[in-house]
């Protein structure tokens, strides 16, 4: 195991952490796959933003934080809220406009979020996490909690003006934020090669005189590294990072997305590096798992997502009399 | 008002009155941090904070880039995770580079959450016109914000209220904006000492009469009860309501003085078009209150226009005291 050639995550965590990233890894494949089924079915009001192909990133960027570390999240946020560990009937409730959902039925896809295991929320709108997550960063250095932020945001968020003050600041106020920007190379259709001056994003940290680092986002032990790196540079009170995950997503945008920006040869390649078979593999090979465990496990979470669908459905709806409930605090019980 | 804890009553300026309200909940509440724009050693533009910085260190006073959008969401992540900031823009027009976290964000999350997650967010907002700053420094938006459910939006216009109602805004739960007219931090007036608070969503009325309702915000309920100590010699007997919170607005004190005067007069100095006048208006028109009227009800607000820089210019643009007169005068005789 001290065999350098080894791969970090096989060096670092212990089998079981190994089993339960691929079972995360699992779970939100399944979880957008049910989504999306449940969409054709004509079971979700609105639209979503799947983030099948973009597995290893959300689940490898969780991996050194615990419930009181806080993550925030975007507008393809699925992932990050199942990384982070939340439950996913309650998802699904969300999802479904549902009393028994994150939200209670307020919030939908684009807001799903889960306070008490940390994930501050997805976000609808692009860049809108990234000074919320600094703020988060300066309640905990102010507050000497420890906690740790891992701000998630996509290459689309990288041109906006909140990236920019965000990173400036927690980098002069030295707060222990990790942003990480999952580069699926299109915000909507637009690619990053027409919008972003810069070949890697990564290489904007340095403007931010803070670390910068790219790597192959579809590649779990990979994007673990980085991230664990940035993440105890942070809890040391050494500052923020910046580490772009390199990563695509099969879909489209939203169910409006013709895919006429790019080719089904680009989609295609993409599908064959796909990270959940890149990190089963990698279990296999290091004799973690065997194929009939990986086989086993992707089993036992296709039954998970469809118990958390049953719930879901079977969650009563909210009432029309409590449409403008939760606008303020006042006369709610906290 | 609670008086019990604050005997002392003595003359403060309202920039005064509002550094000792920060003050107190700095001294008092170690989550509290004030954020903003040259606001440590330089005092603030408007010398607001002044020299709290020396007192609280720069952990507490923070100044932030000149990065309104990032650091009003700062302030909302900060809010949402154990701080209780005070946010201070320099000037109320340059929020409209924060409009993002404010209204999508600090309104919405709270919501957006069902309740799992409260904002408890502090933001003032150095308002209105008459320094000569000319037209991006001389805006008031309370009504933008007034729009937004999610926010509460309070002008205080006198010292005492200045520090109660920011009190007030430290021990609510969900946002609120504090629009204070630049006009109005060098006017001085008794604020008593200690910690107490003026409520949010409750109207003062500062002048009794029975004659017509005037209903004004910020420096226009000074403008509109200089006007009626000149109405008062023609015999006309004006009631000036301060209305102090736009958002929630104080319905039953409004309505009460309108069925008692029958006459309303409503003084803003944000513009005129879809502003608090037009709400107030409509609030009275939708209401038994309506019965009582014995005249249109009247607005003045500012005018469509940007404030501009000349100084005669600048008052032409905003209502002054004859205006008011000249509204109540006319109304009150029947012929408007």
């Amino acid at each position: 195991m001290s065999d350098p050639n080894t791969p970090y995550a096989i060096r670092t965590y212990d089998a079981e952490t190994l089993k339960d990233a691929l079972r995360k890894m699992f779970l939100i494949r399944k979880f957008e796959e049910g989504a999306e089924d449940s969409y054709t079915r004509g079971l979700i009001h609105g639209t979503m933003h799947l983030s099948i192909g973009q597995e290893a990133s959300a689940v490898g960027s969780c991996m050194s934080l615990s419930d009181a570390d806080k993550i925030t999240s975007t507008h393809r946020g699925h992932g990050h809220c199942v990384a982070k560990g939340a439950d996913l009937g309650r998802m699904f409730a969300e999802f479904f406009g549902k009393e028994d959902g994150y939200c209670r039925g307020r919030g939908g896809s684009m807001h799903i979020a889960d306070v008490e295991k940390g994930n501050l929320g997805a976000n609808g709108i692009v860049g809108g996490g990234l000074p919320i997550a600094v703020g988060a960063a300066l309640s905990a250095k102010r507050l000497n909690t420890g906690a740790v932020t891992v701000c998630f945001f996509g290459d689309g968020a990288n041109n906006e003006g909140a990236f920019h003050e965000a990173l400036n600041m927690a980098a002069v106020w030295k707060l222990p934020v990790v942003f990480v920007c999952e580069n699926n190379r299109y915000g909507m259709s637009t690619s990053t090669e027409k919008s972003t001056a810069v070949k890697h994003i990564a290489d904007r940290a340095s403007a931010y005189n803070m670390p910068g680092t790219t790597v192959d986002g579809n590649d779990f032990s990979a994007v673990a590294e980085a991230v664990d790196t940035a993440v105890a540079h942070a809890r040391a009170g050494n500052g923020p990072s910046l580490v772009e995950n390199l990563t695509y997503r099969w879909r489209g945008h939203s169910k409006s997305d013709r895919n006429r920006y790019r080719t089904k040869e680009e989609i295609s390649d993409w599908m064959a590096r796909d990270p959940i078979l890149h990190m089963s593999a990698l279990l296999v090979e290091h004799k973690v798992m065997s194929e009939a465990d990986v086989a086993a496990l992707e089993t036992e979470t296709a039954q998970v997502i469809q118990d958390a669908i049953a719930f879901a459905n079977a969650s009563p709806a909210p009432t029309a009399a409590e449409a403008t409930r939760f606008v303020y605090t006042d006369g709610e019980a906290a | 008002m609670n008086m019990q804890n604050a005997p002392d009553i003595r003359e403060l300026s309202y920039a005064e009155a509002i550094r000792e309200a920060m003050d107190i909940a700095l001294g008092s509440d170690e989550r509290v941090v004030l954020m903003g724009e040259d606001i440590g050693v330089y005092g603030g533009a408007f010398q607001v904070t002044g020299d709290l910085i020396d007192k609280y260190g720069p952990d507490r006073v923070m100044d932030t880039p000149i990065s309104e959008l990032g650091g009003a969401g700062v302030a909302v992540g900060a809010a949402m995770t154990g701080l209780r900031p005070i946010f201070e823009f320099q000037f109320s027009d340059f929020a409209t580079l924060a409009m993002e976290q404010i209204v999508n964000q600090a309104a919405k999350i709270r919501f957006m959450l069902g309740g799992a997650v409260s904002v408890p967010l502090v933001m003032r907002f150095p308002a209105g016109s008459g320094t000569g700053a000319a037209a991006q420094h001389s805006q008031s938006i309370e009504a933008w914000l007034g729009h937004v459910p999610g926010l509460k939006v309070i002008q205080p216009s006198t010292p005492e209220d200045a520090k109660g109602m920011l009190l007030a805004a430290l021990e609510d739960p969900d946002p609120v904006m504090i629009f204070e007219h630049k006009i109005l931090y060098k006017m001085r007036g008794p604020v008593p000492e200690g910690h107490y608070t003026i409520p949010i969503g409750k109207a003062a009325v500062r002048r009794e009469g029975k004659d017509l309702t005037i209903v004004a915000t910020s420096l226009m309920v000074h403008k509109a009860l200089a006007a009626a100590d000149d109405l008062a010699q023609n015999g006309i007997d004006a009631e000036v309501i301060d209305l102090r919170t736009i958002r929630p607005m104080d319905r039953d004190t409004v309505l009460a003085s309108v069925r008692k005067t029958g006459r309303l007069i409503c003084v803003y100095e944000g513009v005129k078009t879809l502003g608090v006048g037009a709400e107030i208006s409509a609030m009275v028109a939708e209401s038994d209150a309506f019965d009582y009227l014995d005249a249109p009800i009247f607005r003045l607000g500012g005018a469509e226009s940007p404030i501009p820089y000349n100084p005669e210019l600048e008052k032409a643009v905003v209502p002054q005291v004859p205006d008011i007169l000249n509204a109540a005068t006319e109304l009150a005789q029947g012929r408007l």
